[in-house]
């Protein structure tokens, strides 16, 4: 039989126990987030070298000369305007091919298919696509695009190479962006009435926004400094004019010529220029890279500021 | 709104620009593809040309192999060569009813080099260089002092051509006596910055490159005088003048455009050769290439004026025959 006191001393002893160990998960909950942060820096500090390093020998090159000139056997008289034109060209047609289809097939997927073995196959399949690298990409292109449909070496063949390459991606980061609303808000939709795609068009497609275009806009960020598939089918290094202009001063004041352009970008100019001879055109091929990462920098902003506004309407 | 009217600004300064870059759309273009080597020299020549002209030129660089590809299905026009059309390009070309003319417009000497504070050597031998390079050295010949004895006792560390380059072609052809047959236990790069600073960066190096990456880093890396034992002649190191004089052997070699002779029916493609010949000794030396005498180029031109189809070349790339020789030579179709 334990007397009050014999209680209480038990009691104090367990408490003194428990707190013990309550100070050794805080310290190991502390500890970890130190780790964590030491990590983080660890990898933006990377990421910041490389920036220094690049803004270091490639800032003072970046100006009006610079993005407006075409290349040249001069490295001071050398720009990257056929590039980056040709770079945001491509993004266009990588996009304007890439999105539509791949949020059509994550929505498929994720709302419509049924669950069997046929759907567990293409899951797979698509899983396995985001790792094939992007130079069979190039091979499958100038296979299909450039000779079967004779498309030619041309923006659209480069851009939809990419648009394949970065499919996957889309693909996968609309369905994560789907299966992170609750059932319930379909489950309201359906109980209303609602078809599946009034539930996806009303309700599902609006609050999945912010998933959706965070994942394109990691597809379009891969793509954007891809060289591989591009040379691969026949993007050029030396080119001293820009495709046709897609908005023409007469009827029909729209043309798609320039889809049938031959092209160069931003990563295969920067390739050329680093693989020269001399120093140079080096500080050039720096720019260039600075460029690219501003671009790259610019479309996240883009994206951030998307994701924003569409959470800003979501209400539940 | 603020955000969608500078999305408005930016679009209207694109149209700008876009419209001013591509009034000159309307007509053709001269396609050009081919070796990364050439690429500086056809580059100079394109921008030259498009400026003087108005005429609009592209260049690729797919590699000599990847352009001739593309040469004989007439998708170019002129293609960049590094070495001469081999054998199988030639039946390629003859399949996809491509006749061509072979016009050398440059050289290039290939360089070995070694570390500014190497000490111990001014000179090598072919025969060592290719005791250094065949496939049997693999794993075995590792130290300086396997190839003379008076040389170092120190590993040896090595850098060379990526296997895709037609540098490694020639090289291996030029000292192995076999196109592509190397040891690959080396450092490859098809882009010979990274040799270059390989070679810098350590005292026991040697590695091999073309000229133009030896002269833009000389100060830093120190040139070999090639020994040909064959020829029984005393070592020759790389430069103009040697290379000229047909001495530099068996590391020079003659750099090529072939042209496609149905192209040449188009007035801007025969415009674009003939000003490819009257200005490539200039613009070849500017770009840090060593051009060819001028009376090949006379005979270059004959070659053109001609139209003298095919390959003075039975297939594969001969090493140290005289840019005069190569000339004289009856092209086959």
């Amino acid at each position: 039989m334990l007397s009050v006191g014999d209680f209480i001393v038990l009691a104090s002893q367990n408490l003194r126990k428990q707190e013990a160990r309550a100070s050794r998960r805080r310290s190991i909950d502390r500890w970890f987030g130190r780790i964590g942060l030491l990590f983080t820096i660890g990898t933006l500090g990377v990421l910041a070298i490389l920036l220094l390093n690049l803004a270091a020998s490639g800032l003072t090159r970046i100006d009006w000369q610079f993005l407006l000139s075409f290349p040249s056997r001069r490295a001071a008289e050398a720009g990257i305007l056929s590039a980056w034109v040709g770079t945001i060209l491509l993004m266009i047609v990588t996009a304007s091919v890439a999105v539509p289809l791949g949020v059509a097939a994550g929505i498929y997927l994720e709302e419509y298919a049924a669950k069997n073995k046929w759907t567990d196959f293409i899951e797979i399949n698509i899983a396995n696509l985001a790792g094939v690298p992007s130079i069979l990409y190039g091979l499958m292109a100038l296979g299909l695009f450039v000779y079967q449909f004779r498309f030619g070496q041309s923006v659209l063949a480069g851009g939809l190479a990419l648009a394949c390459l970065v499919l996957p991606i889309v693909i996968v980061a609309t369905r994560e962006a789907l299966r992170t609303i609750p059932a319930a808000i379909r489950e309201a939709a359906f109980a209303l009435g609602a078809t599946r795609w009034q539930a996806v068009w009303h309700h599902l497609l609006p609050y999945s926004t912010g998933g959706i275009a965070t994942g394109v806009i990691l597809a379009m960020s891969r793509a954007i400094g891809e060289s591989a598939p591009l040379i691969t089918i026949g993007a050029l290094t030396f080119i001293a004019f820009l495709p046709p202009a897609p908005i023409l001063s007469h009827a029909p004041f729209l043309s798609f010529d320039w889809l049938f352009s031959p092209f160069t970008a931003l990563p295969i100019q920067m390739f050329n220029w680093v693989s020269r001879p001399g120093e140079e055109f080096q500080s050039n091929a720096a720019a260039a890279g600075l460029f690219l990462m501003l671009i790259t920098l610019g479309m996240n902003g883009v994206a951030i500021l998307l994701r924003r506004h569409a959470q800003r309407n979501i209400k539940w | 709104m603020k955000t969608f009217n500078m999305v408005k600004a930016l679009g209207m300064i694109l149209c700008v620009v876009w419209g001013a870059g591509s009034q000159i759309w309307a007509d053709t273009i001269v396609k050009i593809d081919g070796s990364s080597t050439v690429y500086p020299i056809t580059e100079a020549v394109a921008e030259d040309f498009q400026r003087a002209t108005g005429t609009k030129v592209t260049v690729g660089i797919s590699g000599t192999g990847g352009g001739f590809k593309k040469f004989a299905r007439g998708e170019t026009d002129v293609q960049d060569a590094s070495r001469p059309i081999q054998a199988e390009e030639v039946k390629a070309a003859k399949e996809g009813g491509i006749e061509y003319l072979e016009l050398p417009i440059a050289y290039d000497a290939l360089t070995v080099v070694v570390n500014s504070k190497n000490d111990w050597m001014e000179t090598i031998q072919v025969s060592e260089l290719k005791k250094i390079w065949e496939p049997e050295a693999q794993g075995k010949i590792t130290k300086w002092n396997q190839i003379r004895p008076e040389w170092p006792d120190k590993e040896i560390k090595l850098y060379g051509a990526g296997s895709d380059s037609g540098t490694f072609d020639y090289f291996t052809e030029a000292i192995n006596g076999k196109s592509k047959a190397s040891r690959g236990d080396y450092t490859a790069s098809e882009d010979d910055n990274v040799l270059v600073q390989g070679v810098e960066g350590d005292k026991h190096a040697l590695g091999y490159m073309g000229f133009a990456y030896y002269e833009a880093h000389q100060k830093r890396l120190k040139a070999l005088g090639i020994e040909w034992d064959a020829k029984g002649k005393s070592p020759v190191k790389p430069s103009e003048g040697t290379v000229l004089a047909g001495t530099y052997n068996p590391l020079s070699r003659p750099l090529f455009i072939y042209v496609n002779v149905k192209s040449l029916e188009k007035p801007e493609v025969k415009k674009f050769v003939e000003f490819y010949l009257a200005n490539v000794a200039r613009l070849a030396k500017e770009v840090k290439y060593i051009p060819l005498p001028d009376s090949a180029y006379t005979a270059v031109r004959e070659r053109l004026a001609k139209l003298q189809k095919g390959t003075a070349f039975v297939g594969h790339a001969e090493m140290a025959i005289p840019i005069a020789e190569i000339l004289k030579r009856t092209p086959t179709p």
